[in-house]
């Protein structure tokens, strides 16, 4: 971990970017302080030697599963309705009824 | 009918089952009684975000038919409860606590929804939380904070806020929240309820809008551990619709309370106790360790060497997945959509900026450094390896107890604004609650009383994987030695 350098504004921007957030002028500082806080906090994890120790996504794999036929805990392929297209166009901002509208995607 | 407010503050699942089934009362009346006491009382509180009223009286007099049938009620029959507004429930507000979900109906249930009604349950409304649960005093909800029932001046805890106070206040039985890093367990301490967080795979999540999916959990709060153990019972189990909940059989929760818990092995994690731990909280905890040795539990240390570890790996790993979880919120198929952006990029960028708040960008900012090129090794992937280690720190304790009792926070619930300003600060109140997260092990906040000032203290027992049964056992134990005292 790079502690030496911290987060300058312009990685705060970068990042703001890459996640599709667009920050205000008042926002920019204050996460950068902020960021620079939490990965300080982080920074402990290099204390650490992990040389040699496997990656963990989430615990299941550590406990071992139950063995299938089929594949690890995956359900059946099968046909089954899926949620009603009237319903769920509902929630939409802007919609034809078949399809989601949306700003014009190719600028210029 | 005969149930009075008074009755209602001390209302068990099996007292409204009983109640119901006798015709002593009815569901309707139950649920009328708690939506009074909701529009009465609710106002300061600012628990509920919707109310599904029509859902609930229409559940509501299916049971009551039920019963004058003289039919065999189902385990929940007639019993309100309250669901976080994180879990769908089919044609109500859905929010997770965001303006950027404000608006947005999902057109299904949850799992965990359609077992609760199924079993009987009154679905009363929507609970209030931190925004798509991220924070540890529900100030971080775009629909105004939740206050402690037991304290006005004080947090209910986060992020499941709205549903420990709900059932602190007595406007539900019974409610759903979800823990990632403490968010049942920690609301559970400062309100004075209980609040189980199950192990990894052992409730289904389908329904749930998702945060770290690693970690998300869905659990009950309730007003004893008998019932947290009839709730955990109704929602646990393989759900095809989550490919990550467990096929491994569900044990009987409520039976495993009746067996005595003499000769059990209670692990005291020494860095637990360590600077910072309030010293009222600290004699509280030694005072229900006392009480299960009396009970003829063994107790004696144990060692979780990475536990200080376990906050800057959660941060890490949590917010990695959020970041790439929360790219789903970008204003095109449901919620918010800002207005005047003329190009699709502009729209997701002005949707999300107004739609969020500051600690879900915070976190989002963080997950996507964390996982951007070049920092990937550095964080993430050293975090996951850091949680390697602190789950064997808990594996290894298991092979020498039964079950583990700590603290579930350092203080007691803290003042609205003291802790705002600092998100290191905020993030220290998980210290004791994010290492079981990562392990994915099960655990249960319990009362175990209150501060000279008043205000509510819990205990952490925490058990194996999938052995719910026994830790349930205990945290019952401990429940019954406060009663004693």
């Amino acid at each position: 971990m790079r502690e030496e350098t911290g987060v300058s504004l312009e990685d705060v921007r970068r990042v703001a970017e890459l996640a599709n957030l667009e920050l205000t002028a008042e926002e920019e500082p204050r996460m950068q302080r902020d960021l620079n806080a939490i990965l300080g906090h982080i920074a402990q994890l290099n204390e650490l030697d992990t040389e040699g120790v496997p990656a963990m996504a989430q615990v299941g794999e550590m406990l071992g599963g139950v063995a299938h036929d089929r594949g690890e805990m995956l359900r059946l392929d099968e046909v089954r309705p899926s949620l009603d297209r009237v319903q769920v166009m509902a929630s939409a901002p802007d919609t034809d009824g078949r399809f989601f509208k949306v700003p014009k995607v190719i600028e210029r | 009918m005969s149930l009075k407010d008074l009755e209602i503050e001390s209302l068990s699942i099996d007292a409204v089952r009983q109640a119901v089934a006798s015709g002593e009362t009815k569901a309707t009346v139950l649920a009328e009684l708690h939506y009074d006491r909701i529009a009465r009382e609710d106002g300061k509180i600012n628990s509920y975000l919707a109310l599904s009223r029509d859902r609930a009286m229409a559940r509501a007099t299916q049971i009551d038919e039920m019963a004058v049938r003289g039919e065999t009620l189902p385990a929940l029959a007639g019993v309100p409860v309250g669901i976080k507004d994180v879990l769908a429930m089919r044609g109500a507000p859905a929010t997770a606590g965001s303006l950027i979900l404000k608006g947005y109906r999902p057109p299904y249930d949850a799992t965990v929804v359609t077992k609760l009604e199924t079993a009987g349950a009154v679905l009363l409304g929507k609970l209030n939380c931190d925004e798509f649960a991220m924070g540890s005093s529900n100030e971080n909800s775009a629909y105004g904070p939740v206050l402690n029932p037991k304290a006005l001046d004080r947090v209910p805890g986060g992020s499941s806020g709205g549903s420990a106070a709900a059932v602190a206040a007595d406007f539900a039985v019974a409610t759903l929240g979800t823990d990632t890093g403490g968010s049942i367990r920690q609301p559970a301490a400062f309100c004075g309820v209980v609040g189980v967080l199950p192990t990894y795979g052992r409730v289904s999540r389908y329904g749930l809008i998702a945060f770290a999916s690693s970690l998300d959990r869905v659990g009950p709060f309730t007003k004893n551990v008998k019932d947290a153990a009839t709730v955990l019972q109704v929602i646990a189990g393989k759900d095809v619709m989550d490919a990550t909940s467990s096929d491994r059989p569900v044990d009987d929760y409520v039976g495993a309370l009746s067996k005595p818990v003499e000769g059990l092995r209670v692990g005291v994690p020494e860095e637990y106790f360590g600077e910072g731990l309030d010293p009222e909280i600290r004699a509280a905890i030694d005072g229900a360790l006392a009480g299960l040795k009396t009970a003829g539990c063994v107790v004696k240390p144990v060692s979780l060497p990475h536990t200080k570890y376990a906050i800057p790996t959660y941060y890490v790993l949590a917010t990695a997945e959020a970041s790439s979880n929360l790219s789903r919120f970008d204003g095109v198929r449901f919620g918010l959509r800002a207005e005047e952006a003329k190009t699709l990029s502009e729209m997701f960028r002005k949707t999300r900026d107004v739609g969020f708040g500051a600690e879900v960008k915070r976190r989002i900012l963080l997950g996507t450094y964390a996982l951007s090129a070049g920092y990937y090794d550095a964080y993430y992937r050293k975090a996951q390896q850091v949680r390697t280690l602190l789950t064997r720190d808990f594996l290894a304790a298991f092979s020498e107890v039964d079950v583990l009792v700590a603290p579930v926070t350092p203080t007691p619930a803290f003042k609205l604004g003291e802790k705002t300003d600092d998100p290191v600060k905020m993030y220290l109140e998980d210290i004791y609650s994010v290492a079981a997260s990562l392990a994915g092990i099960c655990g249960v906040s319990v009362p175990c009383g209150e501060t000279r000032d008043g205000l509510p203290i819990g205990v952490q027992v925490m058990g194996r994987h999938f052995d719910e049964g026994t830790m349930l056992r205990v945290a019952q134990a401990v429940e019954t030695s406060q009663r004693e005292q």
